[in-house]
């Protein structure tokens, strides 16, 4: 049969679960999954990633929180949260009843807490995967982010490995904060993550002219937007050269379907939408359907058929 | 934990006027239906910069009145303070020109069961939802005293047709340029005694309300405020646009202004902990 006449295959993959839209939601961007639903089915999404959920309560820092930046924006929110308790006991049941396929997004501050955070999602009914997001201060190694640090990376992933049992894949989520990403993506890997998270947010800062004071309470930020696209393409590139067979949730200013494409083509499996939901809370929706045209146009019949096509020779 | 407002919608809106009032812009939108759910005290969020625009976020207005009948059906109207590039670029529009408009957002302010003795507060263009509360109030049998304060006369923003709707307009400036020289919160004690005030209604800077229901709370008042924090989404996904909150079981907890808010009631808020996280705050960690 001519390609162009087969059903397109919109589906992506990680570890044993199957998603059926290549579009999630990146962690942090999608409030707690009520909020977005005003404006679009969440069913239509791959998953919902939910915020980064800490073992305890977390109030989140001081205001301001945020600056905008050209094509981007800064931001300090300090993981403000419910706690895992909570959490299951209100955001999960929600989502679920919703309609949402849920990846949860884990922080802890020591290498025990992510231990203890997957203990407790084990076995939640209705999940699909879990994130585990590594860019959060280490305690116990005087606050040095573990994402900076391999072997920390490494013991975190093995650690939640451990816990979640088999079943759950788990996605870590990497910073580009770092002079060797391929060495960090091959020391969680080798750990047992099942796919990565790229990229997080950059480290950044704006200051005042007027009152020559940063403009953040938390003096740095974590850009994101349009203005951090290229950094996402070239760390995705790179890590999909070294590791072909991982999928990669890829991120990092998309806001459109030709962004997407690009993510896809550097090596991304999956794309998710972070800053441009805040922009436009439909941004998905538009991101999935004119991800799924321009894929056509050029001819694939499958999102997974035009993973890392940039790679080819 | 509240939701967002269930009313609100993405809607491409055409203007169909802009005009200069003073240091401020007024704009009226066509919004077909979005019009009559439209509450005083909502606000919409403003896409800004056109297609391509290094401008990412939506900027936060506060709706000035809201009409779901006359020659071009629903309209909301905003005052606009062209201070930064985003509201530079609306107030630069044409008639015609279509603005992607999220809304209404936001908790509005509540009405008196009973027809009660009310004082607006508003500072600069914070007095715009202000007028459109007027109108509710005085339909409900309210008696409705206004005051206005700026730094200077040509930053109130009091327009004819507004002020019909109040029994007394006090404005106060900074410089003296009108009304009485100095801040609004120097005429609110004679203004509560002289009226027999029951319930305050504010809106405006921060510093402002926090002086507002000082008074308020001496006087045994209800006092609802629309505050104002930086939001990068306005439907309640991003967590920037937090202050300190007492909820209603008591405990301080770093609420949304574009869910919970912008109107709050005045007393739970955390005045002196603004831009902070005060000790005791829920999930305090330092």
């Amino acid at each position: 049969m001519d390609k162009q006449y087969q059903a397109f295959d919109p589906r992506c993959r990680f570890g044993r679960k199957s998603f059926p839209s290549p579009i999630f939601t990146a962690s942090g961007c999608a409030g707690s999954g009520k909020e977005l639903s005003q404006f679009i089915g969440l069913d239509e999404l791959g998953a919902v990633v939910t915020k980064s959920i800490s073992v305890k309560p977390r109030s989140g820092r001081a205001t301001p929180r945020m600056a905008e930046t050209p094509s981007g924006m800064l931001n300090s929110i300090g993981l403000q949260g419910p706690g895992i308790d909570q959490f299951l006991a209100e955001d999960i049941p929600w989502l679920i009843a919703n309609d949402a396929r849920v990846i949860v997004s884990i922080s802890g501050e020591t290498i025990e807490e992510y231990a203890s955070l997957a203990r407790k999602l084990r076995g939640v009914p209705g999940i699909s995967g879990i994130e585990v997001n590594i860019s959060c201060p280490n305690v116990e190694n005087r606050g040095m982010v573990f994402a900076c640090d391999p072997v920390a990376s490494k013991l975190v992933v093995e650690s939640v490995r451990r816990n979640i049992g088999g079943e759950l894949p788990t996605i870590v989520k990497l910073s580009p904060d770092v002079t060797d990403l391929v060495a960090i993506a091959g020391e969680v890997i080798a750990a047992g993550a099942d796919g990565l998270a790229l990229i997080n947010t950059l480290l950044g800062m704006a200051i005042d002219i007027d009152n020559m004071r940063p403009k953040l309470a938390g003096m740095t930020g974590g850009l994101s937007g349009p203005a951090i696209r290229p950094v996402a393409v070239r760390a995705i590139y790179q890590v999909h050269a070294a590791f072909k067979g991982i999928p990669i949730l890829g991120m990092g200013g998309v806001a459109s379907g030709r962004d997407a494409l690009e993510l896809i083509m550097a090596g991304a499996s999956a794309i998710a939408v972070g800053t441009a939901n805040f922009g436009d809370p439909t941004a998905v929706i538009k991101v999935k359907s004119e991800l799924i045209e321009l894929l056509k146009e050029r001819g694939f019949n499958s999102v997974a058929s035009a993973v890392g096509v940039a790679h080819e020779k | 934990m509240s939701s967002i407002n269930r009313r609100a919608q993405q809607r491409n809106l055409e203007i169909i006027s802009n005009k200069k009032v003073g240091a401020y812009h007024h704009m009226v939108l066509a919004a077909g239906d979005m019009a009559q759910h439209c509450s005083a005290g909502n606000f919409v969020a403003v896409s800004v910069g056109g297609t391509g625009s290094s401008m990412i976020l939506r900027r936060a207005f506060a709706i000035y009145r809201a009409s779901d009948r006359g020659q071009y059906g629903g309209t909301i109207e905003l005052v606009i303070a062209p201070q930064g590039q985003g509201s530079r670029w609306l107030t630069s529009l044409d008639i015609h020109d279509v603005v992607d408009i999220v809304g209404p957002l936001g908790t509005s302010f509540g009405i008196p069961t009973e027809p009660a003795s009310a004082l607006l507060v508003g500072g600069g263009y914070g007095s715009a939802p202000l007028f459109g509360l007027a109108e509710v109030l005085k339909e409900r049998g309210c008696r409705v005293d206004m005051v206005l304060g700026a730094s200077s006369a040509g930053k109130i923003y009091a327009p004819l047709e507004g002020k019909r709707s109040v029994n007394s307009l006090t404005i106060t400036t900074e410089d003296g340029g009108a009304g009485i020289k100095g801040r609004v919160t120097q005429v609110l004690p004679d203004l509560i005694e002289k009226h027999g005030i029951e319930i305050i209604y504010s809106c405006g800077p921060m510093p402002m309300i926090a002086a507002i229901e000082e008074i308020s709370f001496k006087a045994g008042l209800v006092h609802q405020c629309a505050v104002e924090e930086a939001m990068a989404c306005g439907i309640g996904i991003c967590m920037t646009c937090v202050l300190p909150v007492r909820d209603p079981d008591g405990v301080i907890k770093m609420t949304r202004s574009c869910i919970d808010g912008p109107v709050m009631d005045g007393s739970r808020v955390i005045w002196d902990s603004l831009r902070k996280v005060p000790l005791g705050t829920w999930g305090f960690d330092g």
